[in-house]
């Protein structure tokens, strides 16, 4: 059986029936649940994915590889924080591999995403380099496909 | 020319399926939902598709054996093992088929004589009828009741046996009414099975879909081995109905006979398809398990909602059907079925439509997005609140 917690990911504007009944909770243990898990900070948010390209031609994102100096984990946890406190940085991830942390933000314009790099990100103490790429199309984020396919013909068959 | 005098009479007597009309007016409809066609929503995996177009890159089009792909039938050699107990050699025991369909239809051909009897209980997939008729059989429809859970029970059997009884059909998890046999089910119909010479004609399909219990096939029972002809395939339980995957199992002497039919008329089953088929079987599980966990959740949702609205609905373990009765609608299923397309814009089949005993049903298929599921309880519940109150004003 899916797991109240795999129903919600999947899709949280269900209501507290429509998950109890597959999850085969009552639906007051639904909403306990619930409320205990946003509690415990298990679920942080709730939030729609967008297709922007739909509704509004400017706004540009972009993945930043940056390079610190090497430090312990607390080094890296400091610079991390002091570049998620910025608004617009949608996400930080500390990574293995030939650079340190990725940086995801989104802004109106190029350059306005190119002058937070330079002004905001490379000054950082410890930030050795950056590296922006600027995301030109979306395909798929958190499972959901942004240009779906054709639809299907379902003909009639008797099955 | 007069056709109906030149065409075989027999197959002119089989009478078309009166639902398509249906879905020629959901066709029409802008914002029609369908719940009738039974097939999974989802798509075939995408390492099962890869493996169809990887083997058409390397270039293999060409005919396989009659039987199929050795690898293949070791393959499903292997996972009738793991899956569910069960013991066929590929060497001469499992013949790979176009769907399931074929497979039934093969098995029907290589066991009735003009005049045979078969045992098709029912509510049942349509096919089992028509196609002893074509093989010069006499269908003997078995009617299966709710309050049974729509199982075959060891009393009815005996009732329905005579000296001409040749084959039981036995249609589970089934299609349409989401029943099951379990163990001792199957035991009992063992027992009144043992020591006469019927084969069984086991249409397993949904022998992967099935929810709280495993599905137990009938040639696990003791004695039931060397009576049974075990049908299964790839569509419902990875998503591959397009595909045409079927496979069929049985003692060597019946399958040497059904190998020499499906020779003579298809060949082999298709190539591509049985590249990903190998696939599906190697790395599939976790697909097969991954599609029951949704349609369970879809199962659990649309039982419960059914109930809540007035529609007493039997708690279907397996396929992916639910059953419902409609009978305090005070319409036949036909009249439901219509009047539910034409004002709420959603197709479910009636249950008259799947054989005798289906009368006061109809099926919906939860093989279905979440959304539409939703919106289609939603109409539903619409639908019974105006028929009630019409209903109300009439008897004013």
């Amino acid at each position: 059986m899916n797991s109240l917690l795999e129903l919600l990911e999947q899709d949280c504007a269900q209501s507290p029936a429509q998950l109890a009944a597959q999850a085969g909770m009552a639906e007051e243990e639904v909403r306990a649940e619930v409320r205990a898990l946003e509690r415990k900070g298990v679920i942080l948010g709730y939030q729609a994915v967008v297709d922007w390209s739909k509704v509004r031609d400017e706004g540009v994102t972009a993945l930043i590889e940056v390079k610190v100096t090497p430090q312990d984990l607390a080094g890296y946890d400091r610079i991390a924080q002091r570049i998620y406190q910025y608004d617009e940085v949608e996400s930080v991830y500390l990574m293995s591999g030939t650079f340190d942390l990725t940086v995801i933000i989104s802004g109106r314009t190029l350059k306005e995403v190119a002058m937070f790099v330079s002004e905001r990100l490379a000054p950082l103490e410890g930030v050795t380099g950056t590296a922006t790429h600027f995301i030109l199309k979306k395909y798929k984020e958190n499972h959901l496909v942004f240009q779906p396919g054709e639809p299907e013909e379902r003909e009639f068959v008797f099955s | 020319m007069n056709y109906e005098h030149i065409l075989n009479q027999k197959i002119q007597g089989v009478k078309p399926s009166g639902i398509r009309k249906f879905f020629d007016l959901l066709e029409e409809m802008k914002d029609g939902i369908s719940l009738g066609i039974g097939e999974p929503d989802f798509v075939t995996p995408w390492h099962i598709r890869d493996a169809g177009i990887y083997s058409l890159e390397k270039g293999h089009t060409k005919y396989t054996s009659n039987a199929g792909m050795l690898r293949l039938r070791r393959e499903i050699e292997s996972y009738l093992e793991r899956r569910f107990d069960l013991h066929y050699d590929h060497k001469n025991q499992i013949l790979v088929t176009v769907g399931g369909s074929e497979a039934i239809d093969l098995a029907l051909r290589v066991l009735v004589e003009p005049g045979d009897e078969v045992i098709v209980p029912t509510p049942s997939f349509v096919c089992y009828g028509p196609l002893t008729e074509m093989a010069g059989g006499v269908p003997v429809y078995l009617e299966l009741k709710e309050e049974n859970q729509f199982r075959l029970t060891a009393e009815e059997l005996r009732a329905a046996i005579t000296p001409r009884t040749k084959v039981l059909v036995l249609p589970f998890p089934s299609n349409p009414t989401g029943g099951i046999m379990g163990r001792e089910d199957l035991e009992a119909i063992a027992e009144v099975l043992r020591g006469t010479d019927i084969m069984v004609v086991s249409d397993e399909i949904y022998a992967e879909l099935t929810y709280g219990q495993h599905h137990v096939s009938i040639a696990n029972i003791p004695d039931m081995y060397e009576r049974t002809i075990l049908v299964n395939g790839f569509s419902k339980s990875h998503a591959m109905t397009g595909w045409r995957m079927g496979y069929v199992c049985a003692p060597v002497p019946v399958i040497a006979q059904m190998t020499k039919l499906h020779q003579f008329g298809i060949m082999s089953a298709p190539t591509t398809s049985q590249y990903a088929a190998i696939e599906a079987m190697h790395n599939g599980d976790k697909d097969i398990e991954h599609m029951r966990e949704e349609y369970d959740s879809r199962r659990r949702y649309l039982v419960e909602n059914l109930n809540r609205i007035g529609l007493t609905c039997f708690e279907p373990r397996g396929a992916f059907y639910v059953f419902p009765c409609i009978r305090s609608t005070g319409l036949t299923s036909e009249e439901f079925c219509e009047r539910f397309l034409m004002e709420q814009r959603v197709a479910v089949i009636p249950g008259s439509a799947f054989g005798p005993g289906g009368e006061g049903f109809v099926r919906a298929c939860y093989a279905s997005s979440m959304q539409d599921l939703e919106e289609a309880v939603s109409r539903l519940e619409t639908f019974l609140v105006v028929l009630r109150r019409k209903q109300g004003r009439e008897e004013e």
